[in-house]
């Protein structure tokens, strides 16, 4: 995954600065050149937060810090984050600059730790790795240099506790909802649940609170896995992969019975709360299906998405078997790893046993819609991907549904996909934007 | 200042060419006067907050050419905040003329931990010829990081091998971000490259046009240069790359803002023989006037310029004296980059508001046509009188937040992304107008008074937002001098 890449649908490694402002009363700050910031923020678009944005202190490194190095200028800017900013946790992002040049930041960094400031220092130089990648380093950094040094003596076990990592904040335009939705539905079995991030985590509080978990779910394909991995080594906690995102009623029933099973749960609340919530969901399609099935106009018969793993599995999941719209060609254009790309591929080919799904892993997407540009389908077809294929579903003549980042000309505040009401929201989603059509 | 090097790939940054600094406290008045005496000092901040990046503003100059690609040679995240300008280019494309706007063609060469170790030039040559294919462009440009500069990739010689190849202009653009704090040093990178490698000496003038160097805002220029028996050549979005070349051919440049264009009319002017002109850019009616009389006395059509005054006036001077009345008393703060800032200036003074103070993101004390008749802020200052609590201040937010917090004005006027919020925090009314041709000329202090009345009379959504606002910054800080932070730099440079 290092070749070039037309319109980019994710960021590089200073991106996962948004996975700090997605902690409540968090403030990133970057020891990297002028313009990431910018960069960041002009990428991900009203996603400010608490001290995102304009608000973010930053070494601003000129010709002087790549010279003659940036640490005396980063302490400078830590010393006056501490008094001009007010918040629970501070991380500090180093850019390319600072990481070229070599600048020794967990020294600088250290002298502040040893103050009992609450600060992490994290290196996210661009050219290291994606933003779904260094999310997984940030939030490692903040458990081993914040969470580690506050949970002295013997690890206490909440039984009932669990950590939920899923999607990357920002970068899953839905990461709000579908968190609320997770923490819900999680509830509804009888769990306590830190989703660590977002209006419905609990902060800093919170984030002391990880080692005190019985186990950690993870739902991905693979972004995520380093920080699960990590706490099952230092805490040995085990953890359950869900690895796409569950939507509609099939899948979000079998994530819960998975996470029931694995966490050894009494199946008779467990089973009592699918089934209301099955009922809730069904009674709605089912008032939907004679739409679906008689509205004359025409509707989608099939789509294609370009998105990550996680939607794209999810997506096919949900709208082969829940709305009836049938995926055809595929692309997974969020950098997936050589060696896990087998597994979305083999989550994909098990949607059904009548089809095979054609999937291609590149996170070129001018490629992808090069590929996509000349296939043709009997019928309405739907196009589901970010801002950047909005032109390609009217030169193909498709519907189109913005679902992915850049996201300019969506707004996403707290809707979310995952989980029953997730289901549910993408219905509505998918055909008022059809019927916006006519008329 | 002085003559540019059009020779060198690069082009110098700002506080190296023109001597222009990013802090400063004072009266606009004092700034004018350190500038002429050669004493305009940089001023250095302990604590900060993020700036603009030059690549972006490189970018910027070049994304909206209608036949062009664009290869940043870097990680993947030096280009992540340019699919808004394939946005801008899609929304505003029926301002200019393209009814059908097409995609832009953005690539990143994607930059990754082994290249910064062996080098990205292959990966360059590879991803311009791929670029190439998928585009069919007219001219690739290349615009620069942080992380192919401090690797050092040979990015001329890898564009002039693409060029001999694929035979279309291969233009890169130096404009890495950290060589400069002043981020339109980016539109200079560009502009620098598109003169140097794209503009073509001009067989025959065309003496009806005239190069207007702009953003993307509406065309305004059309009828009004009709009265002169002129037409715009708009650059450079929305221009296609033969016009670019041959903007040579236009009698005359003029600047929408100076801190965009200054070397592109320089370039042009002194390589192309395109005269500039000197007069800063018409935003209120003394600085409006001597610009049509500039621009008639350039093109040979002065009688057709005092008609056109006479005009404008007629028609408009009784609706700015409607709205004067209905402003006169009323107190404003201006937040924007340099040229535009001082025109926003200009519009509030014309239309009666007591400008109460500005943070201004950049000085530069001349232009790179050295006329100090185009130093805006001169000519508000002597047009309107002083502005006191005038802050150079490249977005730093921080500061914008304590001095709103003290000043509280009527209304806020922003021109950059993220500044309207904390007027918005403190209930004042704030304004951002993202097209700066609506403030151009007489008319244009018409549309000015008109959004301005309309912001300050709706303001129950900035009022109900404050009660609810959340305030990231301590209270330690928000009793502090504004300038805390703020000292002279020791080597101070003087100019």
């Amino acid at each position: 995954m290092s070749g070039l890449i037309e319109q980019g649908r994710y960021t590089c490694a200073i991106g996962a600065m948004q996975s700090v402002v997605a902690i409540p009363r968090a403030v990133p700050i970057l020891h990297s050149g002028p313009g990431c910031g910018s960069m960041v923020t002009g990428f991900f678009e009203r996603a400010t937060g608490y001290a995102g944005g304009s608000t973010a202190p930053c070494t601003n490194s000129g010709e002087t810090e790549v010279v003659f190095g940036g640490e005396a200028r980063l302490a400078r800017v830590i010393e006056g984050a501490g008094r001009v900013i007010d918040a629970d946790l501070e991380v500090v992002l180093t850019g390319c600059t600072a990481g070229i040049v070599g600048d020794d930041v967990g020294q600088v960094v250290g002298r502040f730790q040893a103050q009992g400031r609450p600060i992490v220092h994290v290196d996210t130089a661009g050219f290291r790795s994606s933003n779904y990648v260094s999310h997984s380093t940030v939030v490692n950094a903040i458990l081993d240099q914040y969470v580690a040094p506050r949970t002295t003596g013997p690890r206490v076990v909440r039984p009932e506790l669990v950590n939920v990592f899923a999607s990357v904040p920002f970068q899953d335009p839905f990461w709000k909802g579908n968190l609320r939705e997770l923490k819900r539905l999680l509830s509804g079995l009888g769990l306590t649940v830190n989703v660590l991030f977002g209006p419905d985590s609990g902060g800093v509080a919170e984030w002391r609170t990880v080692p005190q978990a019985r186990f950690n779910v993870l739902v991905s394909p693979w972004y995520g896995l380093p920080i699960v991995e990590h706490l099952q080594e230092v805490y040995g906690q085990p953890f359950l992969q869900f690895p796409y995102l569950p939507i509609g009623g099939n899948e979000t029933t079998a994530f819960l019975r998975q996470v029931a099973t694995f966490a050894e749960l009494p199946p008779g609340p467990v089973e009592a709360f699918i089934a209301r919530e099955e009922a809730t969901f069904y009674e709605e399609l089912q008032s939907l299906a004679t739409f679906l099935l008689e509205f004359r106009y025409g509707l989608p018969a099939y789509y294609h998405a370009i998105h990550d793993a996680s939607y794209v599995v999810g997506l096919a999941r949900f709208l082969l078997h829940e709305c009836g719209i049938v995926p055809r060609e595929q692309f997974v254009v969020d950098g997936t790893p050589a060696e896990l790309q087998d597994g979305v591929r083999a989550a994909l080919a098990a949607t059904s046993p009548k089809r095979t799904i054609p999937v291609t892993f590149d996170p070129d997407a001018g490629l992808a819609q090069e590929t996509l540009r000349p296939i043709r389908h009997p019928g309405r077809g739907l196009l589901i991907g970010s801002g950047w294929d909005k032109l390609l579903a009217r030169e193909k003549d498709l519907d189109f549904l913005s679902a992915a980042l850049p996201s300019p000309y969506r707004l996403v505040m707290t809707t979310g996909y995952l989980g029953y009401q997730g289901g549910l929201r993408l219905i509505e989603d998918v055909y008022n934007g059809v019927l916006a059509t006519y008329a | 200042m002085g003559k540019l090097n059009l020779n060198t790939p690069s082009a110098q940054v700002r506080e190296a060419r023109l001597g222009s600094i990013t802090g400063y406290q004072g009266t606009a008045g004092d700034l004018v006067g350190c500038a002429r005496r050669g004493e305009l000092r940089e001023g250095e901040r302990s604590f900060s907050q993020y700036l603009g990046c030059s690549t972006a503003n490189a970018a910027c100059t070049v994304i909206l050419i209608q036949d062009a690609a664009v290869v940043s040679h870097g990680p993947l995240g030096c280009s992540a905040c340019f699919h808004e300008f394939a946005f801008t280019y899609r929304v505003n494309g029926h301002h200019r003329g393209v009814a059908q706007p097409t995609q832009r063609r953005i690539f990143s060469t994607n930059l990754t931990e082994r290249d910064t170790i062996f080098g990205g030039n292959e990966k360059l040559a590879l991803t311009l010829r791929e670029a190439h294919r998928r585009s069919g462009a007219r001219a690739l440009f290349i615009v620069t990081t942080c992380a192919s500069a401090i690797v050092g990739d040979d990015v001329e010689g890898v564009a002039a091998e693409a060029e001999a190849e694929l035979g279309i202009p291969v233009v890169p653009i130096f404009c890495e971000g950290f060589r400069s704090r002043i981020w339109t040093s980016g539109f200079d990178a560009g502009y620098h490259a598109i003169a140097r490698r794209l503009i073509q000496p001009a067989a025959e003038k065309d003496p009806t046009l005239v190069n207007v160097v702009n953003f993307w805002g509406q065309d305004i220029f059309t009828p009004l240069f009709a009265r002169l028996g002129l037409r715009p050549n708009y650059l450079t979005p929305y221009a296609t790359v033969q016009e670019l070349q041959e903007s040579s051919r236009a009698v005359a440049t003029v600047q929408v803002c100076a801190t965009l264009g200054s070397y592109l009319g320089a370039a042009l002017e002194q390589r192309f023989g395109v005269p500039e002109i000197r007069a800063a850019a018409p935003y209120g009616i003394a600085q409006t006037e001597r610009w049509w009389r500039e621009l008639g006395a350039l093109t040979g059509k002065a009688a057709e310029v005092e008609r056109l005054i006479e005009e404008e006036r007629a028609r408009w001077l009784p609706r700015i004296e409607a709205l004067r009345a209905q402003l006169t008393g009323r107190t404003a703060y201006v937040t924007a980059g340099a040229s535009h800032g001082h025109a926003l200036i200009a519009v509030l003074r014309e239309l009666g508001l007591r400008v109460e103070g500005a943070a201004v993101f950049h000085h530069d004390p001349v232009h790179d046509n050295g006329a100090v008749e185009g130093d805006a802020l001169q000519a508000v200052v002597q047009d309107y009188g002083d502005v006191p609590r005038y802050n150079v201040c490249n977005k730093q937010e921080f500061e914008l937040a304590n001095i709103l917090n003290r000043v509280r004005p009527d209304i806020l006027l922003a021109r950059h992304g993220g500044m309207t919020l904390w007027g918005a925090k403190f209930g004042i009314p704030s304004l951002l107008v993202g097209d700066e041709h609506l403030g151009m000329g007489h008319q244009g202090l018409v549309n000015y008074g008109e959004r301005i009345l309309d912001a300050i009379e709706n303001d129950e959504f900035v009022k109900n937002l404050a009660r609810h606002a959340i305030n990231p910054y301590t209270k330690w800080w928000m009793e502090q001098d504004p300038f805390h932070f703020l000292t002279a730099r020791a080597d101070v440079r003087a100019h």
